[in-house]
């Protein structure tokens, strides 16, 4: 089945009129000592449109993430931000391409010596140095309200609960205003009415800021919610790309089996 | 040559009944591995130093968060210092007083504390307790960032991890030394006064007078300034082991430890190359 992105990358069109992917990766490899993890990986997310990607445990789906943000290097293979390619970009030019990219770590990665608000606020303090105190306090409190956290500015993040570390966490990725965002696992480890309300805020955030994202999950019912499209790996490849009702017509034996185990 | 003989004469399966088992590829495996890993580990710090140094002297420097460090660096160091340097200046008093007592030369004992204490013993002491209170406080805080994501975090905040958690401690470390070197002196010169005099009424003018004479720029000064290097042994070796760290809680308690032991370690042989320079250089 021809990809998005197989069918831009023959056409050249992004490349040509300015329109590339927000994320495009392409034949992507990574290995870990004698561990193949991805095996030759290509995707690619539009403004406004989001990719979820699903996949047994260990699959690489979070470490696919990584690599588009540059947190790992591919053994081989091209990631392209907005059509720029980051592999091997030094530290600092990196910087300034991840300021269009938000990221919610699986376990939130909140800071643990900071209070909620000032995890929200801490990179708006080194990348806005030219908002004031207070106009950067407004903005953090809109953050957190988004997220329905305004009521816990002061509180430290092992005060709160996982599903609440998540939204600040979201809050933080969303701090920069950001073009494409990165979720990873954003319901994993949470209960149902949990999972369904970080669904739901994340819908709103993509309706309201029109962000590309992509949504690792092996949450069949939270991808099938919030993606417009979802991609299944399985051995470092991905085996289907489409919409819910292609999987669902799909007559590849994992991704029936994967279907039916969801 | 049956497999089995080959493989038993390569070490790979155990040796054939009557057979001496030869240990040598083993030893010489893990001597190889060994090696590897120390010019491995080598190699890494010096990635890591370089991809620090660049990011210390590139804009946009992190002012706020060197002066908090230099502040958790130095004045929280200080009580430790000031103490340990006091206890030194009250012990070499006591010894020095009977030794020189024995050899006549009693009125040399301003002079043996205070040389004692500024050229070497202020330094020396005030780099290991540094390196066991920042050395493990580092290691163990960039560690336990480190195995929660933090540091990832920080750095897909689109902020350099190396500039904003490394170059300020190092930084620090490198400021507050020489610092915390000159309190721990005047504590051990403090201390050496009272316990001597305690002994034999002496004042602190005439001991002070009586232990400086003779005394120049050169003596003193480089000796002090000598921390400054330890105080980047410190830093570095603290940042590399917490930023490297893998592995949960015991990864976080290994590089702590490891932090410790690398840098006091590390300090030691320092000093013996720093002293040998400073004789040479300012003779």
């Amino acid at each position: 089945m021809a990809t998005a992105y197989d069918i831009a990358m023959k056409t050249g069109d992004f490349e040509e009129d300015g329109s590339a992917p927000a994320v495009a990766v392409e034949n992507l490899h990574k290995s870990f000592e004698s561990r193949v993890v991805l095996d030759g990986i290509s995707l690619s997310v539009s403004r406004g449109e989001t990719l979820a990607v699903l996949g047994r445990s260990g699959t690489g789906k979070s470490v696919l993430l990584r690599l588009i943000i540059g947190l790992e290097k591919p053994d081989s293979g091209s990631v392209r931000i907005h059509g720029q390619e980051i592999v091997g970009m030094a530290l600092d030019r990196m910087g300034e391409i991840r300021k269009k990219m938000g990221f919610l770590f699986q376990h939130a990665a909140l800071y643990d010596s900071l209070t909620v608000a000032e995890n929200v606020a801490f990179s708006l303090e080194h990348h806005r140095r030219d908002m004031s105190k207070s106009e950067r306090g407004d903005r953090v409190k809109h953050l957190l309200a988004e997220v329905g956290m305004e009521g816990d500015l002061d509180k430290m993040p092992s005060d709160i609960s996982g599903g609440m570390q998540k939204r600040v966490g979201l809050a933080r990725a969303l701090a920069l205003e950001p073009e494409i965002l990165l979720l990873d696992e954003p319901t994993a480890g949470l209960d149902p009415i949990s999972s369904g309300e970080i669904d739901d805020l994340v819908l709103k955030l993509q309706r309201e800021h029109q962000m590309a994202s992509i949504v690792v999950t092996h949450d069949l019912h939270s991808a099938k919610t919030i993606a417009d499209r979802l991609a299944l790996l399985n051995e470092g490849k991905v085996i289907i790309e489409g919409s819910f009702a292609e999987l669902q017509q799909s007559d590849i034996e994992f991704v029936q089996e994967f279907l039916k185990q969801s | 040559m049956s497999n089995r003989e080959f493989t038993s004469a390569a070490g790979l399966s155990p040796p054939l009944p009557g057979q001496r088992a030869v240990p040598m590829p083993s030893v010489l495996s893990s001597a190889t591995g060994l090696a590897g890993g120390f010019f491995e580990w080598f190699g890494n710090l010096g990635i890591f130093s370089w991809q620090v140094a660049r990011a210390a002297v590139t804009p946009p420097f992190e002012w706020r968060e060197l002066i908090r460090q230099m502040d958790d660096v130095g004045s929280k160091s200080l009580p430790l210092v000031a103490l340990a340097g006091a206890a030194i200046g009250a012990v070499l008093s006591m010894e020095a007083r009977s030794s020189l007592t024995r050899f006549g030369a009693k009125a040399m004992l301003p002079s043996a504390i205070i040389y004692s204490v500024v050229l070497e013993m202020g330094p020396i002491i005030t780099g290991l307790v540094v390196s066991g209170r920042v050395g493990a406080g580092i290691g163990a805080e960039l560690a336990s960032m480190k195995v929660t994501e933090q540091i990832d975090a920080i750095e897909a905040s689109a902020i350099n991890p190396y500039r904003l958690l490394a170059a300020t401690r190092i930084l620090a470390c490198i400021l507050m030394l020489p610092l915390l070197t000159l309190a721990a002196d005047a504590c051990g010169v403090l201390m050496g006064w009272l316990t001597q005099t305690l002994a034999e009424p002496q004042s602190l003018r005439q001991f002070i007078d009586s232990g400086f004479r003779g005394a120049t720029f050169n003596d003193l000064l480089p000796p002090t300034f000598k921390t400054a290097v330890f105080g980047l042994i410190i830093g570095l070796i603290a940042c590399f082991q917490g930023m490297r760290t893998r592995g949960g809680a015991e990864g976080v308690g290994r590089a702590a430890t490891n932090s410790v032991v690398l840098a006091s370690l590390l300090v030691i042989l320092a000093d013996v190359v720093l002293v040998k320079f400073i004789l040479v250089v300012f003779p």
